[in-house]
């Protein structure tokens, strides 16, 4: 397969990066980060950005979404990492869309599918449990309590879990066996603690205690949600890969502009071979991590075995990427770079949340190692 | 079933039935491949008829005309063939300067009879071709150069000196980049080939720090060369020059992806050990280990992407100094890993057990990659001008 979007998929890049710049601009979440939103989003605006299309991505067409792949969904998360807009999107029409409808039951697709679609729900995930993600070592239990459930545990990191309708909790339920249940945040022994981020897009800590489960609140088969969950996480990681390369894409246009314009010494700073070199192996670093998430998600879409292993490398390749982009834009841009009301340092800000979600570039350097044998 | 998948089930088919086993051996050095020529000896009775059979199919460069010695292939169908021998592990039966660099110039800029003379003895691996760019005062700033062409009436007159001139001394044939003007700078230079067998050529080796000679100090000395060898316009040898240079920075790009050595982290594994959890047992090299092989994969599908770009008209012809400077930074860290993850065995320079030092040898001979085809500083200058726009000299 070409690697290289097709005109669809083009097309779809055109119409969701101009929508989010002209809507939701970086200024956007500066206000909400200004006003101390108690949303930490703007409902009404994330309507119709889902008005488009773009939250039913990954909705099955069967219940009203368009049915389409990883690659569509990094092409919305890329123009969202250029202009840092703090929605539900990862959480809800990434992560529970895609686990919804590869484990939900009838009755829970029927229900949940159609609200994803149309943005009249948020599912948080609730996976880390520490403060890097090791998805191994969960930890948090679910024991049979009659015909259902009952889970006790803590969740954190849990991204948009203070403003979410409904939870999905991966839980042990045996030695070996995983088991992802939807949780009504409203049920007796749920507590949830909104934790103010770095990057202004926030989530909770959200502790069980006796938390009564029933047995239809069980997505896929008791157990065994083992396969699931690593596919829907490596199918979230593809998708923050793209949102990093997105960011880093538009801190390297900030910083290139800057560059041709900033005149120290009776010339641009551009002009300062120190410069040019970290800025061309900055570019060089961005087209290899573009080529490489795209060969990912489409390695989701159409080469599953292929999948974990590119998966890894795109993701610790965004980070690095990122990292590298944040960095050279703050120092680059000198004092400025480190006002609070120039932008670079939101991107700063946004960079090292999405490194660490779903496991920063150590832990996906650790998994090609282990993949490939050494 | 596409006409594509027709002609990739035929080829696998071919060279299942056709590559003799030996040439599914890994190229364990420069030396070790196929390099053709009038003087050059075969290793093996394999190594002669893969040669002859690829050429036979115009395979040797099978997206070349069938007219000039070539497969005549569309560029999806040399890219099927391409991977196909590398799933089975075939050695390229040939590997030449020809291919790789006289020929596509040729191909875009040579006329009907230069290309239908040299081109079909490139394909067939009859005339092995040598570089002479540099010289002793010309090398990043290559447009400086000086070895003077005067010009006559059917012939020119060269004198001067040439330098790096790799395999010089095992070359047939030269093309040679020389001053026929004065007046300026870069419209006073013109491309020519000739014989190195011409009256007045001599070769003197170079030893480099791998313990190796493959380049030369290459003198010319009152050389006749006939008129009709100036390739394009006398004077206007720049433009071609340059674009030659973006072929040979591919090559040299691409220099660590086309090697079928065992990946890196198996190697380290077997020669450092493992811990009772199967983890290569040094945890540093291993981090390392896996983010070369991180970075390797990313450089892998942007040679691809960047294949597809230019295929659908939306390249940069600059790309090619951004993919030159990063696989000859790739493949440099590749080797400084292998002979950190060899150890002291790693070290031998002689002797059976090493392969008489081939892995230290091949070590050395990659710091070559970042200056050879214009080193990584100059690949960057080019990156910062033609692709991000950046100002200055
Ligand atoms: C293994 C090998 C094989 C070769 N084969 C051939 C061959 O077959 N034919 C041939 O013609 N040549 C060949 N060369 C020569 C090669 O092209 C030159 O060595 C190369 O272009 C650099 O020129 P130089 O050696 O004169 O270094 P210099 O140009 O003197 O460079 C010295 C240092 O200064 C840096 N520098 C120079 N200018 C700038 C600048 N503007 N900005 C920043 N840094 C700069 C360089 O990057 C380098 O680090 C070969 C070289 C090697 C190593």
């Amino acid at each position: 397969m070409a690697l290289v979007l097709n005109e669809e998929q083009g097309m779809l890049r055109d119409s969701v990066k101009a929508f989010l710049s002209e809507r939701a601009p970086v200024a956007h979440l500066r206000k909400l980060r200004d006003s101390r939103d108690a949303l930490g989003f703007d409902r009404q605006l994330w309507r119709q950005f889902a008005d488009q299309g773009y939250s039913a991505i990954l909705v099955p067409e069967a219940q009203g979404g368009l049915g389409l792949g990883a690659v569509e969904a990094g092409i919305i998360a890329e123009a969202l990492g250029r202009t840092l807009t703090p929605w539900p999107f990862l959480s809800t029409a990434v992560l529970a869309a895609r686990t919804l409808a590869r484990a939900g039951s009838p009755a829970q697709q029927t229900e949940l599918l159609p609200k994803i679609a149309a943005a009249d729900v948020v599912i948080a995930y609730a996976v880390d449990e520490a403060s890097k993600h090791r998805p191994a070592a969960i930890a948090a239990k679910a024991a049979r309590d009659g015909s259902g459930w009952r889970l006790d545990g803590a969740k954190t990191f849990v991204l948009d879990g203070h403003v979410a309708d409904r939870f999905i909790v991966a839980a042990r339920t045996s030695d070996l066996g995983l088991t992802l249940l939807l949780v009504d945040p409203r049920a007796a022994g749920v507590q949830i603690e909104r934790t103010l981020m770095v990057d202004a897009h926030n989530a909770a800590r959200l502790r069980f205690d006796g938390v009564r489960i029933g047995a239809d609140a069980v997505l896929g088969k008791a157990d065994a949600a083992g396969a699931v969950l690593d596919e829907v996480l490596d199918l979230g990681r593809a998708v923050i890969a793209a949102q990093l390369l997105g960011l880093a894409d538009a801190v390297f246009e900030l910083t290139l502009a800057y560059l041709k314009e900033r005149r120290q010494f009776d010339r641009a700073i551009g002009e300062f071979q120190a410069l040019q070199h970290r800025a061309a192996e900055l570019y060089i670093d961005i087209e290899l991590t573009r080529a490489l998430v795209l060969g990912a998600l489409q390695a989701v879409d159409e080469n599953p075995a292929k999948a974990a292993l590119l998966v890894a490398q795109a993701k610790a390749h965004a980070c690095t990427t990122a990292d590298r982009a944040v960095q050279e834009g703050v120092q680059m841009h000198g004092g400025i770079g480190m006002t609070d009301e120039f932008d670079i340092g939101l991107y700063m800000k946004r960079a090292r949340t999405l490194q660490e979600l779903l496991g920063d570039a150590g832990f996906h350097a650790d998994r090609v190692a282990a993949m490939n044998g050494y | 079933m596409s006409e594509l998948e027709t002609f990739r089930r035929e080829t696998r088919a071919w060279l299942e039935a056709n590559c003799p086993a030996q040439m599914r051996q890994p190229v364990a050095s420069e030396s070790d491949a196929c390099w053709g020529g009038r003087h050059f000896k075969f290793q093996s009775e394999a190594q002669r008829r893969w040669l002859q059979i690829m050429g036979e199919r115009g395979w040797t460069v099978p997206a070349w005309p069938k007219a000039y010695g070539g497969g005549g292939l569309s560029k999806e169908e040399a890219a099927v063939l391409n991977a196909e021998m590398r799933a089975l592990g075939c050695r390229p039966p040939l590997v030449s300067f020809g291919i790789w660099m006289l020929g596509p110039a040729l191909l875009a800029h040579g006329t009907e009879e230069q290309k239908l003379e040299h081109l079909p003895k490139i394909a067939r691996g009859e005339i092995r071709w040598c570089q002479g760019y540099s010289e002793p005062n010309a090398g990043s700033d290559l447009a400086s150069l000086a070895t003077k062409a005067e010009v006559h009436d059917d012939h020119l007159i060269i004198n001067g000196q040439k330098i790096w001139t790799s395999y010089a001394d095992e070359a047939d044939w030269i093309f040679c980049l020389v001053r026929t003007s004065t007046a300026k700078k870069h419209t006073g230079i013109s491309f020519i080939l000739f014989d190195m067998e011409s009256p007045g050529v001599s070769t003197r080796p170079i030893v480099l720090i791998s313990g190796k000679s493959p380049f030369c100090e290459t003198f010319f000395d009152d050389v006749r060369v006939p008129r009709r060898n100036v390739v394009g316009e006398l004077n206007a040898g720049w433009t071609i020059a340059k674009y030659l240079l973006t072929h040979e920075r591919e090559m040299i790009g691409g220099i660590g992806e086309r090697s079928n050595v065992k990946p890196l982290g198996e190697f380290a594994a077997d020669a450092v050990g493992r811990d009772a959890s199967g983890r290569l047992s040094e945890a540093s090299l291993r981090a390392q280990i896996a983010r070369f092989e991180i970075d390797e994969a990313a450089f892998r599908l942007l040679l691809q992407a960047s294949g597809d770009r230019a295929r659908r008209g939306e390249g940069n012809p600059a790309m090619s100094s951004a993919l030159k400077f990063y696989g000859a930074e790739l493949n440099k860290r590749r080797w400084e890993l292998m002979i950190s993850a060899a150890g002291a065995d790693g070290l031998e320079w002689e002797g059976e057990r090493s392969n008489e030092g081939t892995l230290a040898r091949t070590w050395l001979r990659s710091k070559g990659n970042s200056i050879e085809g214009g080193t990584s500083e100059i690949q960057l200058n080019v990156v910062a001008k033609r692709i991000l726009g950046l100002p200055g000299v």
